[in-house]
């Protein structure tokens, strides 16, 4: 079963007023369960908002979108996928663990449980001496991480990722790479990564979709082939540099048109 | 563990610090109101034509001196009550009224903002009344709420008279919190919004989990506010509606004999600043209680 099937979708806003805004146009797209795939373009091509599509943040204006095989309302109901952004979004009144058990919190899970469930997910992304610090206490690198852990709090078979790295140094970023594919390799997660990096979105992804600006639409989807596990040494590997020459061809057809603005560009 | 010993002393040397500036800045004032009494002019005095400078008689402006110790000389020739324990009685008095109609008038204000940050169509509608309800004098109400009161009787409760000080305070308290949480409502990022709806978050809970704790430190100042404003309503209401028992009664009564005993007035003026003091103190230790795991600079 493919975890996203996206169909015909477009997304204008305003839309019938003067000043409409084709976001989308004609999407189609299926990921399959346990890939990784990213969404790349320039500013404005509408990749953040073909993820808050599938996230049900907003509705499409027309178009078809089944997302675990439901709609995709009934799959933010169900809360079938975490969710991170670049800002962290933690909140800074909760300590590190009870920022965890947020989405817990809201599910009704017993104080008991969910607390279990924070030091399962701190283990996982390495912090669990932090438990009980408070978000700004944190480097930048280690709130991302916290966010991670929460958005992989509930179990998600999917989790919908807005440049989560954009604000990180390149140490860190490359980091965080690595060790958010080992852990989507450990839970078998299905993962749609938003991002500006070519590399970032080579070295993680299974197929890159490059996307273009108004109005937003995919104009070509890369196949990334790196035989066996991805680690630091991938990034010297032959395979690395052809997927990212590919992506970079595939951009350079998009980039150049005038200087676009997006509109929505998170 | 070392520099936890090491922040606290220095938050302790901190404490220290401010309290002494605080009394040095009492003896400036002091300092200052003795200077103005030496070289100032004894019968007021006119710059440009104007009629600026305040006397400096002992008439208009006692000795700091003379001041502290009236405290300790009694209300009336011939009575035994010192000043200072009908002062503190009265402080005592105005604290509570104000304490009800601080507790009214932001409970009040928080609902309203609640209200009106839910309903967008509420905010349109309450925001601008509110607005006008603060442009409404004291004095003109005050009498009104006592009929009003006057006339509840319900299930054998009957209005207290020192409810409408109350009131009156609360009517002064309750705009701050309600314009001040407001903005705190709506100042949540719209990321984490989104992040609450990507967790199909309702509305209350969304409420309870970040609008609200997002909003204390908007809250908080607001609060402040409220304090210090619920006390001028209650010491303005028991003038005007002749509440006897509290500082604001004692103010306008000793006023009436500043010619025979001028300091006695001043007596009552501070006891009020200090219930004042005593209002936003108790906010303040509220704010250091709710504030107190979150990052210094974002603390107001």
């Amino acid at each position: 079963m493919s975890a996203v099937e996206i169909t015909n979708i477009s997304k204008a806003f305003n839309l019938g007023s003067s000043n409409q805004v084709d976001a989308l146009t004609d999407i189609n797209l299926s990921i399959a369960s346990g890939e990784f795939v990213s969404l790349i373009g320039p500013s404005g091509c509408g990749k953040s908002t073909l993820l808050r599509l599938i996230a049900n943040l907003i509705e499409p204006t027309s178009g078809n979108l089944v997302v675990k095989g439901k709609s995709a309302k009934q799959a933010r109901l169900d809360q079938d996928y975490g969710m991170a952004f670049q800002q962290s979004g933690l909140f800074e009144w909760r300590t590190v663990a009870k920022n965890i058990e947020l989405p817990l919190e809201l599910k009704g899970w017993d104080k008991a449980k969910r607390h279990e469930r924070a030091l399962e997910m701190l283990e996982l992304v390495k912090l669990s001496d932090f438990a009980h610090h408070y978000p700004w206490q944190l480097s930048g690198g280690m709130q991302q991480r916290v966010a991670i852990a929460r958005a992989l709090a509930v179990h998600p078979s999917l989790l919908l990722m807005d440049e989560p790295f954009g604000a990180l140094d390149e140490m860190t970023r490359e980091h965080m790479q690595s060790e958010l594919l080992s852990i989507c390799r450990a839970s078998g997660t299905t993962v749609v990564f938003v991002t500006h990096s070519i590399p970032e979105a080579v070295y993680l992804s299974n197929r890159v979709v490059v996307m273009s600006p108004r109005p937003g639409r995919v104009t070509e989807i890369v196949d990334v082939s790196i035989e066996g596990e991805r680690n630091d040494a991938t990034r010297d590997n032959a395979a690395f540099f052809k997927g990212i020459t590919a992506v970079r061809e595939a951009l350079r057809g998009v980039e150049m048109s005038d200087h676009v603005r997006g509109i929505e560009d998170r | 563990m070392t520099t936890a010993t090491t922040m606290k002393k220095s938050e302790a040397a901190r404490r220290v610090r401010r309290a002494l500036l605080f009394v040095l800045s009492l003896l400036l004032v002091a300092g200052v109101w003795e200077i103005y009494k030496t070289v100032g002019p004894e019968a007021g005095g006119k710059i440009f034509g104007w009629k600026l400078l305040p006397r400096s008689n002992n008439h208009a402006m006692p000795h700091v001196w003379d001041m502290l110790t009236r405290y300790n000389r009694p209300e009336l020739r011939g009575s035994d009550r010192k000043i200072w324990s009908v002062v503190l009685a009265g402080a005592w008095f105005s604290f509570r009224l104000a304490l009800v109609g601080f507790a009214i008038g932001s409970t009040l204000g928080l609902g309203l903002s609640i209200l009106m940050a839910r309903f967008k169509i509420a905010e349109r509608g309450i925001l601008p009344y509110l607005v006008v309800s603060q442009t409404v004098p004291l004095i003109a109400l005050a009498p009104l709420v006592v009929s009003w009161g006057g006339k509840l009787h319900i299930a054998g409760w009957t209005w207290p008279r020192w409810m409408s000080a109350a009131v009156l305070g609360a009517f002064l308290a309750f705009f701050p919190v309600a314009v001040g949480a407001l903005k705190g409502l709506t100042s949540a990022p719209s990321a984490s919004l989104e992040l609450m709806d990507s967790y199909a978050a309702s509305w209350w809970q969304t409420l309870r989990k970040l609008r609200f704790p997002a909003a204390i430190p908007f809250i908080v100042p607001s609060l402040k506010l409220a304090a210090s404003a619920s006390v001028i309503g209650v010491v303005v209401a028991e003038i005007s509606t002749g509440l006897k028992g509290g500082i604001g009664r004692l103010i306008i009564e000793y006023a009436r004999e500043a010619t025979s005993d001028p300091a006695k007035v001043f007596t009552a003026v501070f006891g009020a600043a200090v219930l004042g003091l005593a209002m936003s103190g108790f906010v303040t230790l509220a704010d250091m209680y709710m504030m107190r795991n979150r990052p210094k600079e974002a603390s107001a």
